[in-house]
């Protein structure tokens, strides 16, 4: 059942990545195949989230393979919530490729078995917490990336910016801030249930903490000094940066 | 063998910007009212007629009544066009799409040819004709990027703000110098929500403090003077934190140092930039356009297959009232010799042996309808059955 549901989310997201290609290349061609391989592939990816959570006998995310595939919907889930509108449909060529990439990984990792373990009430909340944090920070730095993009064009007055479809400058601006915060306020939620698992159950203090810890504090700078604009993006192409070393080093070491 | 000649014939006489100079145009040109009237006059009690005129044409739908009239009258009968039936449709289609406009996807034309059809004088086919034009003619607006890019160096200005602010309403502009060129910009900046705070005349700019002031509150500067050096130069605007600057020079020496578009948050855009982004907009519509002839070209089927059908609609309605007519007299000879049961099987029965005797007939002429057939079968039908032009 979880195979069945799985081949159509990634052909989905696949189909989605390439549509939003054509759409960069031709715009207003195929903005609308690609948003609806995006809504079929998180429905199907639903569902099959579902069947592992119905299926399991525990958790079923723990392993490195199940955590993408849930990092994955977050990821998909978090840019639904933007990515339907037309200007913001663009910003999929960023995510989606990186999705369905994630996706076949996650597969090749086992991540879509329906069994799963026990690893208690606070590491599953740390796991789902920690993921969502780093979904929307991910989702974050896609916008960050956006809005650098578009500030360069604006400043090379290049002819063509009015061309492609996108999300005006300060929109980006503020959605990036917002998405951080928000995505922040997860993550240290996601910590808080780490430290007490580690204080109650015990254990040693590793390169994987550092490092979550390391983004962060890094993250929650940027939100304390109120950056704006290019700073801000900087920021959190830094930040993201971080994370992308934190996931490896979390569940795939 | 020649065409057979509609019944209802669609005419479009009319002229434009493409083949006649205004000097042309100006003399076939009305109001509002004045073309209201005339499709009045034209149409009469039993025609069809809608005058579109507009500053860049003059045109005549007209179904059973002259078209050509007020041309021939102003005696410009030899510069105009003709088309008929389909495609005087496609032409009003295009015309409605903003594709045979002189600046290539404008819409105001759209709510011209919604004018001229509600003050015109249509019957059954130029209404169907209208509300088909102006259906197409937003398709063309919502399912393609024509409309969306600037065709004028002040819409730019505009359609760049927005790409920096997004939303307008409540942004503050400060203009430098009122010069025309400069209040169409603002025009069209205030039109999307934007307000003016200062104008900035000689003695604002005779006091840098002052202007520093206005431009730190400011969210686009449009800047139009005779100057001939640099009215605002990096001194002037303050660190903004964040928050973007949009400047607007269409002065000619220009009025903005372009230093000021190496700070941060500043966009500065000369009319050279403009110009460049209002040509590559061109090129685009002309790509957009291309997908929106194949959207009125549909429409234009559309309205051929319907107009086809009209052609056999009379022939029908014919048919069945000869047959029935036939039935009837030839029940009323029985009539005496039956009784009431009787009569009423045999009506009954009489009706079913018409019906379906017609029914293949009466299909195959519909189908017909919807190719070029259509005129040939009626009058085939009308021939084979006597059906005289009385019955229709």
């Amino acid at each position: 059942m979880a195979e069945l549901l799985f081949w159509p989310a990634l052909f989905a997201y696949g189909e989605a990545a390439f549509a939003y290609a054509g759409e960069a290349r031709r715009p207003g061609t195929f903005g609308r195949p690609a948003i609806w391989g995006v809504r079929l592939g998180w429905l199907a990816q639903t569902a099959l989230l579902v069947v592992q959570a119905a299926r399991a006998d525990g958790f079923p995310w723990s392993s490195w393979g199940g955590a993408l595939n849930l990092f994955v919907w977050l990821v998909v889930s978090a840019y639904l919530i933007w990515g339907c509108r037309p200007r913001f449909g663009l910003l999929g060529l960023a995510v989606m490729p990186v999705a369905a990439l994630l996706l076949g990984l996650a597969y090749a990792g086992g991540g879509i078995a329906g069994s799963g373990d026990h690893p208690g009430a606070l590491l599953a909340l740390h796991v789902v917490f920690m993921l969502a944090g780093f979904a929307g920070l991910t989702l974050a730095a896609g916008l960050a990336g956006f809005y650098l993009w578009q500030e360069r064009s604006l400043k090379r007055r290049e002819a063509r910016i009015l061309r492609l479809r996108v999300p005006p400058l300060e929109s980006l601006e503020r959605l990036t801030g917002r998405t951080v915060a928000v995505s922040l306020a997860v993550l240290t939620a996601g910590i808080v249930f780490g430290l007490v698992r580690f204080a109650t159950d015990g254990g040693s203090f590793d390169a994987a903490m550092g490092a979550t810890l390391v983004a962060w504090a890094l993250y929650s700078g940027a939100v304390a000094a109120r950056l704006h604009g290019r700073r801000l993006a900087r920021a959190s192409l830094i930040g993201f940066a971080v994370v992308l070393a934190v996931l490896p080093i979390t569940h795939f070491a | 063998m020649p065409a057979p000649e509609r019944e209802f014939r669609l005419d479009l006489v009319g002229i434009s910007h493409h083949r006649t100079p205004v000097e042309v145009r100006e003399r076939v040109a009305f109001d509002l009212e004045g073309a209201a009237a005339l499709a009045r006059e034209l149409a009469g009690s039993e025609g069809e007629a809608v005058v579109l005129s507009t500053c860049n044409r003059t045109e005549v739908y007209a179904v059973g009544a002259d078209a050509e009239r007020p041309f021939r009258e102003a005696g410009v009968e030899s510069v105009v066009y003709r088309l008929h039936d389909e495609a005087a449709a496609l032409h009003l289609f295009r015309v409605a799409g903003g594709l045979d406009s002189m600046v290539l996807g404008e819409g105001e034309i759209l709510g011209q040819v919604r004018q001229a059809f509600e003050a015109g004088a249509p019957g059954p086919l130029l209404d169907r004709l209208f509300r088909q034009a102006l259906h197409a003619g937003k398709k063309v607006r919502t399912q393609t990027a024509i409309a969306e890019s600037p065709a004028s160096v002040s819409a730019a200005a505009a359609a760049l703000a927005q790409q920096v602010f997004g939303d307008l309403e409540g942004r503050r502009i400060v203009l430098v110098g009122a010069g025309k060129v400069s209040e169409q910009a603002a025009r069209n900046l205030t039109s999307r929500g934007a307000e003016i705070a200062a104008i900035a005349g000689r003695d604002l700019t005779a006091d840098p403090e002052q202007l520093a002031e206005e431009i730190a509150r400011a969210d686009v500067v449009v800047s139009s003077t005779s100057s001939p050096g640099f009215v605002l130069t990096p001194r002037h605007v303050r660190a903004r934190r964040g928050r973007p600057l949009f400047l607007i020079d269409l002065a000619v020496p220009r009025d903005l140092d372009p230093a000021i578009h190496q700070l941060e948050d500043c966009y500065l855009y000369d009319i050279d930039d403009l110009q460049a982004v209002v040509d590559e907009s061109l090129a685009g519509r002309r790509r957009e356009a291309e997908r929106g002839e194949g959207l009125v070209a549909a429409e234009a089927e559309r309205f051929r297959a319907w107009q086809a059908s009209l052609d056999v609609v009379p022939a029908i309605a014919s048919l069945r009232a000869r047959a029935e007519e036939i039935r009837a007299a030839e029940l009323e000879k029985l009539a005496r010799r039956l009784s009431d049961d009787e009569r009423a099987a045999v009506e009954s029965a009489t009706a079913q042996i018409v019906n379906k005797l017609l029914h293949l007939p009466i299909v195959r002429m519909k189908e017909a309808a919807v190719t070029a057939d259509g005129v040939i079968y009626a009058q085939t039908v009308r021939h084979l059955f006597g059906l005289s032009e009385e019955d229709r």
